[in-house]
C-alpha cells in the first residue's frame, strides 16, 4: 500500500498565489483545531465541567505558568523525535505503527546502560554512550519488519504493530527480570542520578533535550525536501514503480527508512530517560507515539508546523494533567482532544477538496 | 469486406436516442449537445480519436456518469440511466474497454455477480443456460477458469455472454478489439454481426477505421466532443470500403487530408557490415505468473535505424524492453552497447552510457504525478552533479534546465512547479522524451508512445522518432498499432509469446508478412 | 511442580483460553470481513473499546448481561457508523480515521467511565454457564471446553457460518469483489459503497460484541483501556488468516492459550512475568512470516476508496 504524501487525505493542494496558499492553509488548520475544541467544549459542558474554566486552566498551567511552560518544553523533546520519526517514514510511503516498541525498548536500554556507564566512566561520556547504544538497538528492533517489507513485500501495518506489542513486553521483561535495581522494591531500573542526566537550559529546569528535539526535527525537515537522498525518499513513497523505473534500490531504501525512522523514536526514548526520568519502572509505557501521529498529520509532513503542533500538545498534556488534579477531569480528555482534531481536519481537507473540484468545474 | 446489410428492412425505431446530451469535466466539454440513435437490429459504430469523447458517452449510457444537459430517450420515454444496476435493468449491456471482471473468482461466479446478496448462487442454471448460449454462437467457454487467468479475448467474451444472460438489448463494445489479435478482430466480428442478426443493438467503439467500414452498420463520426458526421446504412451499402474510410478520413480530421497512418517516410536498407550500435544475444527471461517471459531474443540495431517491434499487448514487450533498461535483470544473454556488455550494469549506468527508455506507463511509472515537472525531468539523474552538490540539491539549477526543456520540447504548463500529473497526456509525454533525450542519448526505447495521445501529438512524436533516427541514434519502437510500425520503420520484428518470430524488412509486403507472423504462421 | 500438569492446572489453562480467545475471535472474524470487502479497518479498536463500554453499561442496569451483548454491539455499530460515513462514503483516508477513532473512543469512554463511576469499579455477577450434555463429561476438556456463556458457542458457530457466507453465498461474491475489483462488482449491479458499508457494520457489531464480551465476561469490570490492544491483535489475525475464517479461530485459540497460561502458572505457583508468555503468540508469528513470509495475498483494493467513473 503506497500512501498519499503531503497531505492526510487527497495529495493535492490547489494552486494559488503563495500568500492567498498560506492563508488558506492556516484556516484549513487553525479551523480544525477550533472546531475540535468547541466540541471537546461542548463535551465538557455535558458533564457538567465549564470549559471556559478547563481551557483557561489548561493555558494557565501549560503555557503561561513558569513552572508548566518549562514542563511543557521538556516534554516537548521526545515528542519532536517522534515526529521526526514518523516524518520520515510516512513520506516514504512507510506506515510506521511500532514507534512506541522502538521508543520503550530504547528507553530501557538508556536506562539500563547509562547509571552502569557512569559508574566507571564521566558521566556526559556515559550518556552519550547510551544514547548511541539505545538507538542502535530501536534500529536492530526495526530491522524484521524492514526486511519483511523490502524483501519479501510483507505489509509493515501488520508487522510494526506486532513488534510494538512484543516491544512493549519485552521491555517489561527486561526490566523485571535483566535490569532490575536490587536496591528498590518496585520493580524498575537503576536511576541514573540527576547531576549525571542531560544538563538543563540556563536557569530552568527545561531539559537540553528539547534542542536535540529541535535540531532533529529540522534536520529531518531539510533532508527529505532539500536532499537528493530525502527526494529518493519521497519518489519511493509517492509511486514506487517511478522509483524502479528510475533506477532506485527500493529495498535498500526501504531498510534506511526503517532504520531511520526507527533511530529517531528510539532516540525519543532515550532522550526521555536520559534527560527527564532517569529509570524506566515496570510497565510504564506513555504511548506517546499514538498521540504523536495525528500532530504529523496536521502538520501535513511539514517539519516546521510540526514544532508547532508538538508544541500544542505538550501544552494539553501538561495543562491536562494539572487539571485532572484540579478540576477533576482526566488526563485522557487530552487524547479525546487529539482524536477529535484529527477527525475534523481530515473532513475539513474532503470538504475542501470537493468545493475546489466544484470550482474548477 | 462487404457489410452485411441486416437491417434491409424499414428502419426499426430506436431503443436508445440521445438528444442534445453535453457532459463538461474541469476545463473540458467531453460532449457538446451529441445527438445519437441506436437502432435494434444495427451495429451503430461510434468512431473518434482518443479524447473525442467516446468513453464519456459510453459512461453516460451504462450509468457510471450523468450528462449534465440533454435528455436520454429509452424506447421513446426520457429516461435518465442513473447506475449501472439501472442500465442492465433498461436491457443496456457494456463491455468495457479494461476488463471488468473480478481476477480471482471463477468466470461462473463472475457472470453471477449481482444476483441479490442472500441466494445461493445457481451455479447449474447458469450452466445450462451459458451452454446453450455459448453453443448457439458457436464458442466455448470454461465456467470454472479463474479470470485472471483468461486471455483477454476470453475476458470480452465472458462479458459479452454476461451481457446476454441478462437479456440485454443493447450491447455496448468499448474498444473490444484494441487488446485482439488479427484472428480474435475477425471473429469478433462475425460474433457482431450474429448478434445484430437476433435483433440486438450494439454500440462499437473504436478508432480503428478499417474496422468501422467491416464490422458497421452506421458509423458516428466524433470529434472534440462533437457528433460531426453520420454515416447512414443506406450510404454505407452503396460506396465501397475505400470510398468510406476516405469520407471517414475527412469526417475525423477535416479538409481532404490524407490518412494519418499512411506511410510518411521509405525504409532504409542498412547492410549487413555496419557495425551495430545495440546488439542483443539470446537474452532470456523467466515466465511470472502473469507475464510470458523472454525466451532466446536476439537481433541488432544500427545507428540510424529504425526498428519496430510489433505484436498484441502482453506478448513480452515490456519485459524486453525492462531488460534492456535495466529495471529487470534478464536471467541470461548478452546486451552489447557499441560493444561494451551492458547486462549487468544498472539503470543509472546504462542510461548513463547512451541507453534510454521511454515507458508507455506514463503516470504509472514514468513520471510521479504530485511532484512539479522541473523534479520529473530529474527523476532519473538524482544526485547527479550539477543539480546536486553533495547531496545538496541546488534550485536554481533545477528550475533552469526545466525552464529550459520545456521551450525546447514545448511543454504546455502553468510553470515548472505544477504537479506533473496535472498536465494533459501529451505534455506529460514530452517531459517524459526531454527527459530521455537529454544528454548523449544513444539507443532510445519507445514503448507505445503515441498511444491515447491526439492526432497533434502522434505526429509530433512520431516525428520526433524520425529525428533522432536521423541523428544517427538507434531507435527500438514497440507498437502495438501496426500502422504506425508500417508508417515509419525501417525493419520490423514481430513478438509472440516472448519470442521474436521474425524480423521482416519494411517492405510493401510487410503488412501480410507482419500480419502472418503474429497468428504464428511464417512470413 | 508436580501438579503443573494436573487436571485443575490444565482445566484452568483450557477454561481460560477460550475466555481470552473469543474477543480476539470476534475481533478478527470482522476485521476479516472489512478487509475482504476492501476496507482496512484501524478503528477496530475503537469499535471494541465502545463495544465494551455499552456492553457493560448495558448489563450494569438491565443486569441481564444478553441485553449487554445487544448494547456492546450497538456501540460498535455506532462507532463503525462514523467509519462507513468518512472511509467508505466520503474516501477519506482508513489509517488517518482509523487511528482518530481508536484514540478517540478510548479516551471517550475512559472519560465517561471516570465521570460516571469516579474511581469505583463495580463487577457484574458472574455469567451463567450453558453446559453442553455429555461432551462436558469428558475429563480436563469437558468442562474446559464445554461450560461457557451460550455466546461463545455462538461466537464458534459464527466461524461456520461465515465460512458458508464466503464460500457459498452471493454475498460472499459481492465482499470479495468490492476488496479485489470494485468497479466489477458496480457493473455487474452491486452498489460497492453498501457492499462495503455493509463489512463495516459488520465489524463494528461483531468488534463490540468481543468488547461486550471481554467486559462482561472476560473481566466481570470495565476499567478504561480494557481491551488493551485486543483490536490489533484482531487485525493481525485477519491479515495472516487472509480471509478465511477457520484461521482466524485457530489463531485465536493460540493467543488465547498464551493469555491464559500467565495466569493458569501463576496459580500454580510459578512466578513468571505475564509479559514473557504475552510474548510467545508474537514471536511464533513473526517466526513464522520470517520463515514463510511470501507476499501476503492482500485484496487488490484494500485501502483505496472507491469512486464510480474515477480512472
Amino acid at each position: 500500500m503506497s500512501s498519499e504524501t503531503g497531505s492526510a487525505t487527497h495529495g493535492q493542494m490547489p494552486l494559488k498565489k503563495p500568500g492567498s496558499a498560506i492563508a488558506h492553509r492556516l484556516v484549513l488548520t487553525i479551523g480544525p483545531i477550533l472546531i475540535a475544541l468547541i466540541l471537546g467544549g461542548l463535551i465538557l459542558l455535558a458533564l457538567g465541567v465549564d470549559p471556559i474554566k478547563y481551557y483557561g486552566y489548561v493555558i494557565q498551567r501549560g503555557l503561561l505558568s513558569p513552572t508548566g511552560i518549562q514542563q511543557t518544553l521538556t516534554r516537548m523533546a521526545p515528542l519532536l523525535f517522534l515526529a521526526a520519526g514518523l516524518i520520515v517514514a510516512f513520506r516514504a510511503g512507510v506506515w510506521n505503527l511500532g514507534a512506541d516498541g522502538q521508543f520503550l525498548l530504547a528507553a530501557v536500554i538508556a536506562a539500563a546502560s547509562a547509571p552502569y556507564l557512569a559508574d566507571f566512566m564521566p558521566s556526559w561520556l556515559a550518556v552519550i554512550i547510551a544514547f548511541v547504544l539505545s538507538t542502535a538497538v530501536a534500529v536492530i528492533w526495526s530491522l524484521v519488519p524492514a526486511l519483511l517489507r523490502a524483501y519479501q513485500g510483507v505489509n509493515e501495518i501488520i508487522t510494526t504493530l506486532m513488534m510494538t506489542f512484543l516491544g512493549v513486553s519485552l521491555a517489561n521483561v527486561l526490566v523485571k527480570l535483566v535490569f532490575l535495581d536490587p536496591s528498590t522494591t518496585v520493580p524498575q531500573t537503576r536511576t541514573l542520578p540527576v547531576a549525571d542526566r542531560l544538563p538543563r537550559l540556563f536557569d530552568t529546569t527545561i531539559s537540553s533535550g528539547l534542542i536535540f528535539g529541535l535540531i532533529a526535527i529540522v534536520a529531518v525537515h531539510l533532508m527529505m525536501t532539500r536532499t537528493a537522498f530525502g527526494l529518493k525518499l519521497r519518489i519511493v513513497g509517492a509511486n514506487t514503480r517511478a522509483a524502479i523505473h528510475s533506477g532506485l534500490s527500493v529495498p535498500h531504501l526501504t531498510v534506511a527508512v526503517f532504520a531511520l525512522s526507527a533511530g529517531l523514536c528510539g532516540m525519543a526514548g532515550a532522550i526521555d530517560i536520559l534527560g527527564v526520568q532517569g529509570n524506566v519502572r515496570a510497565d510504564w509505557n506513555p504511548a506517546y507515539g499514538l498521540t504523536v501521529i495525528p500532530m504529523v498529520f496536521l502538520a501535513r509532513f511539514n517539519g516546521f508546523a510540526s514544532i508547532a503542533f508538538v508544541l500544542l500538545l505538550s501544552v494539553l498534556s501538561i495543562g491536562g494533567e494539572s487539571a485532572a488534579r484540579r478540576l477533576g477531569v482526566p488526563t485522557v480528555f487530552t487524547l479525546l482532544l487529539v482524536a477529535i482534531v484529527l477527525i475534523v481536519l481530515a473532513i475539513a481537507e474532503y470538504i475542501d477538496h470537493r468545493h475546489n473540484q466544484a470550482a474548477k468545474a | 469486406m462487404v457489410p452485411p446489410s441486416a437491417s434491409n428492412q424499414a428502419e426499426q425505431p430506436a431503443i436508445i436516442s440521445l438528444e442534445g446530451v453535453t457532459k463538461r469535466f474541469p476545463g473540458v466539454i467531453a460532449n457538446d449537445s451529441v445527438n445519437l440513435e441506436i437502432r435494434p437490429g444495427e451495429v451503430h459504430v461510434l468512431l473518434g480519436e482518443n479524447g473525442a469523447g467516446k468513453s464519456t458517452l459510453i459512461g453516460m449510457l451504462s450509468g457510471l456518469q450523468q450528462p449534465d444537459a440533454g435528455r436520454i430517450l429509452i424506447d421513446g420515454k426520457p429516461t435518465p440511466i442513473l447506475s449501472p444496476r439501472h442500465a442492465l435493468s433498461l436491457g443496456i449491456g457494456t463491455v468495457f474497454q479494461h476488463a471488468m471482471l473480478v481476477p480471482g473468482l471463477t468466470v461462473a461466479e463472475n457472470l453471477l455477480l449481482g444476483e441479490p446478496w442472500w441466494r445461493l448462487p445457481k451455479k447449474e442454471a447458469l450452466r445450462e443456460k451459458v451452454t446453450a448460449l455459448a453453443d448457439s454462437l458457436g464458442v466455448r467457454i470454461d465456467l470454472d477458469a479463474v479470470a485472471s487467468q483468461l486471455s483477454l479475448g476470453e475476458q470480452q467474451f465472458v462479458e459479452i455472454l454476461r451481457a446476454l444472460l441478462r437479456d440485454s438489448r443493447v450491447l455496448i463494445l468499448d474498444e473490444s478489439t484494441s487488446m485482439l489479435t488479427p484472428s480474435g478482430v475477425e471473429e469478433l466480428g462475425a460474433l457482431m454481426r450474429r448478434l445484430v442478426e437476433r435483433g440486438l443493438a450494439i454500440v462499437f467503439i473504436t478508432h480503428k477505421l478499417r474496422e468501422a467500414a467491416a464490422f458497421g452498420d452506421r458509423i458516428s463520426v466524433l470529434k472534440l466532443g462533437r457528433k460531426v458526421s453520420e454515416i447512414s446504412p443506406e450510404r454505407f451499402r452503396s460506396v465501397g470500403e475505400d470510398e468510406l474510410i476516405g469520407e471517414i478520413v475527412e469526417a475525423m480530421f477535416g479538409k481532404q487530408h490524407d490518412d494519418p497512418d499512411a506511410a510518411n517516410r521509405s525504409p532504409n536498407i542498412f547492410p549487413v557490415e555496419t557495425p551495430a550500435i545495440l546488439s542483443v544475444d539470446n537474452l532470456t527471461l523467466a515466465p511470472s505468473a502473469t507475464t510470458p517471459g523472454l525466451a532466446g531474443i536476439s537481433f541488432e540495431l544500427r545507428p540510424g535505424e529504425l526498428l519496430g517491434i510489433a505484436g498484441i499487448d502482453g506478448n513480452g514487450q515490456k519485459q524486453l524492453a525492462e531488460v534492456l533498461s535495466g529495471q529487470e535483470k534478464a536471467s541470461g544473454g548478452r546486451i552489447l552497447l557499441e560493444n561494451r556488455p551492458i547486462e549487468r550494469l544498472s539503470v543509472g549506468e546504462r542510461r548513463d552510457l547512451g541507453l534510454r527508455y521511454l515507458t508507455d506507463d506514463r503516470l504509472g511509472e514514468g513520471t510521479v504525478g504530485t511532484f512539479a515537472v522541473s523534479v520529473n525531468f530529474l527523476l532519473k539523474q538524482i544526485d547527479h552533479p550539477p543539480f546536486w552538490k553533495k547531496g545538496i540539491e541546488q534550485s536554481g539549477l533545477i528550475e533552469r534546465h526545466a525552464v529550459q526543456l520545456m521551450s525546447e520540447y514545448d511543454v504546455r504548463a502553468p510553470g515548472s512547479q505544477t504537479p506533473v500529473g496535472r498536465l494533459s497526456g501529451g505534455n506529460i509525454q514530452k517531459v517524459l522524451l526531454a527527459r530521455e533525450l537529454a544528454g548523449g542519448a544513444k539507443v532510445v526505447i519507445f514503448n507505445k508512445p503515441t498511444y491515447g495521445l491526439d492526432l497533434a501529438n502522434t505526429l509530433a512524436i512520431r516525428q520526433r522518432i524520425l529525428d533522432i533516427a536521423a541523428e544517427g541514434k538507434g531507435v527500438l519502437l514497440i507498437s502495438t498499432d501496426l500502422e504506425e510500425l508500417l508508417g515509419i520503420c525501417d525493419r520490423i520484428a514481430v513478438m509472440d509469446a516472448g519470442k521474436l518470430t521474425g524480423i521482416v524488412d519494411n517492405s510493401p509486403t510487410a503488412r501480410t508478412d507482419v500480419g502472418r507472423l503474429m497468428i504464428g504462421l511464417a512470413a | 511442580m508436580s501438579d503443573l500438569f494436573s487436571d485443575v492446572f490444565l482445566g484452568a489453562l483450557f477454561f481460560g483460553a477460550v475466555t481470552a480467545a473469543i474477543p480476539l475471535l470476534l475481533a478478527g472474524l470482522g476485521e476479516q470481513m472489512s478487509e475482504k470487502a476492501g476496507v482496512l479497518n484501524i478503528g477496530i479498536e475503537g469499535m471494541m473499546i465502545a463495544g465494551a463500554y455499552a456492553g457493560f453499561l448495558g448489563a450494569y442496569y438491565s443486569e441481564s448481561l444478553w441485553l449487554g451483548f445487544a448494547t456492546g454491539a450497538f456501540g460498535g455499530i455506532v462507532v463503525a457508523s462514523i467509519m462507513v460515513l468518512l472511509c467508505v462514503r466520503f474516501g477519506l483516508n482508513q489509517i488517518v480515521i482509523g487511528i482518530g477513532l481508536t484514540l478517540g473512543f478510548e479516551g471517550l469512554t475512559a472519560l465517561l467511565h471516570h465521570f460516571q463511576f469516579s474511581r469505583t469499579y463495580p463487577r457484574l455477577p458472574a455469567a451463567d454457564v450453558t453446559v453442553v450434555p455429555y461432551l462436558s463429561d469428558i475429563p480436563i476438556l469437558g468442562p474446559a471446553l464445554f461450560k461457557h456463556h451460550l455466546v461463545v458457542y455462538l461466537a464458534v458457530l459464527l466461524v461456520f457460518v461465515l465460512a458458508f457466507v464466503y464460500r457459498r453465498m452471493q454475498l460472499g461474491l459481492n465482499l470479495q469483489a468490492a476488496g479485489d475489483k470494485p468497479a466489477a462488482l458496480d457493473v455487474a449491479g452491486v452498489d460497492v459503497v453498501r457492499t462495503r458499508a455493509f463489512a463495516v457494520f459488520t465489524t463494528g457489531a461483531l468488534a463490540g460484541l468481543g468488547g461486550a464480551y471481554l467486559a462482561n465476561i472476560g473481566a466481570g469490570i470495565f476499567v478504561p483501556f480494557i481491551t488493551n490492544g485486543a483490536g490489533f491483535l484482531g487485525i493481525v489475525l485477519a491479515m495472516l488468516a487472509r480471509g478465511r475464517p477457520f484461521w482466524v479461530l485457530c489463531g485465536a485459540l493460540l493467543f488465547g492459550v498464551c493469555l491464559s497460561l500467565t495466569t493458569a502458572l501463576q496459580v500454580a505457583g510459578i512466578n513468571i512475568p505475564t509479559d514473557v508468555i504475552q510474548m510467545i503468540p508474537f514471536l511464533a508469528v513473526m517466526a513464522m512470516l520470517i520463515m514463510f513470509g511470501r507476499k501476503s495475498s492482500l485484496p487488490a483494493a484494500l485501502g483505496i476508496p472507491y469512486e464510480r467513473g474515477a480512472r
